[in-house]
């Protein structure tokens, strides 16, 4: 799909939205992020370039043809910005079902300590958006109704999408206690302890 | 003067209606409701999280379960969106498979929903014609992906393996058979006094509020905006193909119904026309020898690689991987991403290390520095991919734009003002699948 | 009444003094009455099976399929499911359990009536699946006994109803214990 990428700083992330739903972008598709922590910090060496005869990034291919801003970074290096919020916005032309302009990726940089403001007054399918990626991110939005958990259980301790948390950490609300293995001798506590007739 | 209290019902995630599991806490005056929250997130499976530690193929499975009634779309989306960032194009047979699995998916959500819907309202027949119609189905994608329900169908730079035998003429005979189980229905339910009361101009939705909630797929159709990814922005070979895109008017109940039941015809068409364009196909079989793909391997190491060059592997049309005679068809020849043909691997030393290549932990399929996002018609909407790469094996970030979420986040909308026995009906339309919404 | 221990007034008697083969199983506390009485009730209820389908994923799919038409459920006693658990006496957990509605399903089972069962539908229930992570549950028995486990992602339908028989004959081997 072809889309035209931008980057905003998050001081003016709001700002630009705001201008960017008035000039005709009416529909929020989606809102996310992207944890770049381990980005390229991977210890396999690369030598992948030769197989792709259009190019590396898909340069010269009609796929690539849209994106440009990440090409300008090269091969993954080191980021100024640990996140970087992911703004999807199309231009749908009710009348025709088509989209008037291209589809436009608005790319906000995020560290902790940097302001975002919420844009669920311009959309509100933001509201949701915003919860998950404080769900899963940690990354708070600001000017908004408070912020709760949407996919995960508000007892849930940490922000299970952070390159850091581990996939398989165990946090139950009921049954064997975190970081157990099957085959310990509490596994079966819970069934022995409740009455089941 | 006396008030009127407000009393909360709690409409729980253990579900009476089969949609899986979510909940509603509806705030009541009377029977008719004054405010709604929605509380989603109890089949959260960590999609996302598993993308990032499996491989590239790997994480294939993992999209099966998301919209899992229609799992080859999910397949076809991910893979889509992989593909655009390696900047390959699947061959052409292999564009028509993903369509031909994809429509056959679509049919088959359609109709669990109508049949679903029907039933919560109290028509029991039309579910069990539905389900008849879906059972032929699931066994022709049986014939095709060897499962029924989680798929795994396309790899990265392809599909799995090629149409099995006689498939087309069994799909010829079983849409005769689908097309009057739907015609069945819908004589039972689309003039029927009771079904139209209860979904007639209930869960009205503006168009203006769609479009605001990002709503698209058949929701946004049946308030009058013709918006299909399929259109608007068309991929594989659906620019080649002639089909409509119904679309209602008043954004009830009623209207989401009737465009469902308008696309599984769609559908249909679609797929008898792939069935007359689809190109090329196993290549004929003189003057190549063939024998069995197992044979290739002794052939092989005794050392006889003469005999194995004038040879062609017969395997099973349907196996992943297979021979040199199929693998043109159906993935693209890059290297890096897909499993050389039989004869490659068993035949030189560069096919084998490829072979190993592509399957090998912390090898695989190796996908360019990037990121991309490709998106294709679900059968709830704009299924999106985002998919971010590092250079390494396996995805660095895989996010799904799941098209049920919005619908999910103007329920509230569609509920507020509404009688509790609308609940039902509203839920059942809008088709929410809990592996999508929560992933 | 006393337990029967002599052989001979175990065997029954025909009118003519031939003796016919004991209908009578010795059990501990050993009549003849409980053990049809077992054989019955295990008869009346393993075909008069109400089952609580929790459906949370995709086995929902092939839970569906297999009540419908072509694998029919319904002939095997267990057509009608009952959406509340005071009223089911089998609690089929069909699809991934998260950690998120655990709790859940535990009140469900704790609210259901003496006798019941628990089928764990599709390996996500059995063991967790390929879902090993921070919210799915590795297995419903670690939250609740189960009786038949039915593995399969989705299971066939024919493996369902496999399922099903298999939880009919411990129904009838329980008779009137129910566990």
């Amino acid at each position: 799909m072809r889309f035209e990428t931008r980057t905003v700083a998050s001081a003016q992330a709001f700002d630009t939205l705001r201008q960017l739903k008035t000039g005709d972008y009416n529909v929020l598709i989606d809102l996310t992020a992207v944890d770049y922590f381990l980005y390229g910090k991977c210890p396999e060496p690369v030598g992948w370039e030769q197989n792709f005869p259009s190019g590396a990034c898909g340069i010269g291919s009609p796929a690539g043809a849209g994106r440009t801003d990440f090409l300008a970074a090269g091969a993954p290096g080191p980021r100024a910005h640990r996140y970087e919020v992911v703004y999807r916005l199309a231009s749908l032309d009710p009348a025709t079902g088509l989209e008037i302009k291209p589809r436009l990726e608005l790319r906000v940089p995020y560290s902790e300590g940097s302001v975002l403001l919420s844009v669920m007054s311009l959309w509100p399918n933001a509201d949701w958006l915003e919860r998950e990626v404080w769900d899963m991110f940690g990354i708070k939005f600001a000017d908004r109704p408070d912020i709760k958990r949407l996919l995960l259980y508000e007892e849930f301790v940490g922000h299970p999408l952070r390159k850091d948390y581990p996939v398989k950490k165990r946090q139950p609300l009921i049954g064997p206690k975190s970081g157990e293995l099957l085959g310990s001798p509490s596994f079966n506590v819970v069934r022995q302890e409740t009455p089941f007739e | 003067m006396t008030q009127k209290k407000t009393y909360f019902l709690n409409m729980g995630p253990a579900h009476p209606a089969m949609h899986g599991v979510i909940r509603l806490v509806l705030e009541l005056e009377g029977e008719t409701i004054v405010s709604t929250e929605v509380e989603i997130g109890y089949l959260h499976r960590a999609f996302e999280k598993h993308a990032e530690t499996e491989t590239w193929n790997n994480v294939i499975p993992y999209t099966d379960r998301l919209n899992y009634v229609s799992p080859l779309i999910n397949n076809s989306g991910f893979c889509g969106a992989v593909e655009g960032l390696a900047g390959v194009t699947i061959p052409e047979r292999g564009q028509y498979l993903r369509v031909i699995a994809s429509e056959i998916s679509r049919v088959a959500d359609h109709l669990t929903c109508i049949g679903a819907n029907a039933m919560e309202l109290g028509a029991m027949t039309p579910f069990l014609y539905l389900m008849e119609g879906r059972e032929y189905l699931y066994q022709l994608i049986d014939d095709l992906c060897g499962a029924r329900v989680t798929t795994d169908y396309t790899r990265i730079g392809g599909v799995k393996g090629d149409l099995p035998e006689g498939f087309i003429d069994k799909c010829r005979g079983v849409f005769p058979k689908i097309r009057k189980l739907v015609a069945d229905s819908e004589a039972l339910l689309t003039k029927n006094r009771i079904f139209l009361d209860r979904v007639e101009g209930v869960g009205v939705l503006s168009q203006a509020d769609a479009l605001a909630y990002g709503i698209t797929g058949p929701f946004l159709r049946s308030t009058g905006v013709a918006y299909d990814v399929r259109r608007a922005h068309p991929y594989l070979v659906y620019d080649r193909l002639d089909f409509e895109v119904p679309v209602g008017s008043r954004g009830d109940n009623l209207d989401r119904y009737l465009v469902r039941l308008a696309e599984i015809e769609q559908s249909l068409r679609i797929l008898e026309q792939c069935f007359a364009q689809l190109p090329g196909g196993p290549v004929s079989l003189t003057p190549w020898e063939m024998r069995d793909a197992f044979i290739f391997e002794d052939m092989g190491k005794a050392g006889n690689t003469a005999l194995l060059s004038r040879c062609l592997a017969k395997t099973c049309r349907t196996i992943d991987g297979g021979g040199r005679d199929k693998a043109a068809g159906i993935r693209v020849a890059a290297p890096a991403l897909v499993m050389p043909p039989k004869e490659e691997t068993y035949g030189n030393i560069e096919g084998l290390m490829n072979q190993f290549e592509t399957v090998m932990w912390s090898w695989g399929v190796r996908v360019p520095v990037g990121e991309a996002y490709h998106a294709v018609e679900g059968g709830n909407g704009e299924l999106g991919f985002h998919v971010v790469s590092d250079g390494s094996d396996r995805a660095y970030r895989v996010r799904c734009r799941p098209p049920c979420l919005f619908i999910m986040a103007a329920l509230p909308k569609l509920l507020n003002g509404g009688y509790v026995a609308d609940v039902v009906a509203t839920f059942g339309s809008v088709n929410m699948i809990a592996g999508e919404l929560d992933r | 009444m006393p337990p029967m221990t002599s052989k001979a007034s175990l065997e029954g008697r025909q009118d003519d003094g031939t003796s016919v083969p004991s209908l009578v199983q010795q059990l501990p506390e050993g009549n003849l009455v409980t053990t049809q009485v077992d054989a019955v009730l295990g008869w009346a209820r393993k075909y008069s099976i109400f089952q609580y389908p929790f459906v949370t994923a995709c086995c929902g799919m092939e839970y569906m399929s297999a009540a419908a038409s072509h694998y029919d459920m319904d002939r095997f006693g267990a057509g009608f499911p009952r959406f509340s658990p005071r009223q089911a006496d089998l609690l089929m957990v069909v699809g991934t359990v998260s950690h998120k509605i655990a709790p859940v399903l535990r009140r469900i089972y704790d609210q259901m009536a003496s006798p019941k069962w628990v089928i764990a539908f599709g390996v996500c229930t059995c063991t967790g699946g390929f879902y090993d992570d921070y919210s799915t549950v590795q297995g419903i028995d670690t939250i609740l006994p189960v009786d038949v486990y039915i593995p399969g992602c989705p299971p066939r339908p024919e493996m369902v109803l496999h399922g099903l028989s298999l939880l009919q004959e411990k129904i009838q081997r329980q008779g009137r214990r129910g566990r």
